[in-house]
């Protein structure tokens, strides 16, 4: 399964705000559905921001970040035109990435 | 001869299927090489051994900014940011951010580089009323902020 990501980039003075909007359920493994089956984890287990191909920021979540997340970080330098990528991995072996240029 | 011929096959087959699989690890592998996921964290049941798994007990650090609704509707959707000033404590390496009555109370922690700025939004899932942490961690030593925040649904519903 691979998600899209909807990710923006803009210059802000000397720093690069980085929004990004993932689309996965973040589910905990502990609830149940209607039939009282327990619904299987299924949660991002690491994201990862790039500005080109240098990391900026390295995440490890767990269960307890929201479904659909929301991530925001700023990193120093970067300029208009660069590219910005959010890649993610979940604990099932999906993955998702999004890219945008900062503006 | 056929059986030669078959074997041929099924070699260049399995030559094949590793080169796919080293691609697909290799891919992540890139990224993820430096990182390494704080497992012990993440299972640990009771706030206090979520703070022992990550290290020493944090002293309180007036530079971290932690931003959290005093009031949330919704448990499952929590905003929270944590914001270090470089200045009052330099040197920040990793963020976390933890929720006391969750039943895995570390959430989420970040990795940052030299040259970002410690400057962290996401939202999490909190269970209950309850406090919720930021621990950062500078030069080998933790240092944290925390919130208390009302709910007034619960966050299991996902």
């Amino acid at each position: 399964m691979a998600g899209r990501i909807k990710i923006r980039a803009q210059k802000k003075g000397v720093v690069t705000e980085v929004k990004a909007l993932m689309r996965h359920p973040m589910e905990t493994g502990m609830r149940k559905d209607q039939a009282g089956e327990p619904i299987p984890a299924h949660f991002i287990t690491q994201v990862s921001v790039l500005h080109g191909e240098q990391p900026v920021m390295q995440g490890h979540w767990g269960a307890a970040v929201s479904a659909n997340p929301f991530l925001g970080v700023r990193f120093a330098g970067g300029e208009p035109g660069d590219t910005v990528r959010v890649v993610w991995t979940d604990n099932q072996g999906g993955t998702g990435e999004g890219e945008t240029t900062i503006r | 001869m056929t059986t030669i011929h078959a074997k041929g096959i099924s070699r260049r087959g399995w030559l094949r299927w590793a080169a796919i699989l080293a691609a697909a690890a290799g891919l992540p592998g890139r990224v993820w090489a430096a990182m390494a996921r704080p497992e012990a964290a993440f299972g640990a049941t009771a706030l206090d051994e979520a703070m022992a798994a990550l290290g020493d007990t944090p002293q309180v650090h007036e530079g971290i900014q932690f931003t959290t609704p005093d009031i949330a509707e919704n448990g499952a959707v929590v905003p929270v940011r944590v914001e270090v000033d470089s200045e009052a404590l330099p040197n920040v390496s990793k963020v976390s951010v933890l929720v006391e009555m969750n039943p895995n109370p570390l959430a989420a922690s970040f990795d940052i580089p030299p040259g970002t700025e410690v400057f962290i939004e996401t939202r999490v899932k909190v269970a209950q009323t309850c406090t919720l942490y930021a621990v950062a961690e500078a030069d080998g030593q933790l240092y944290m902020q925390s919130r208390e925040t009302k709910v007034t649904l619960g966050g299991c519903g996902g």
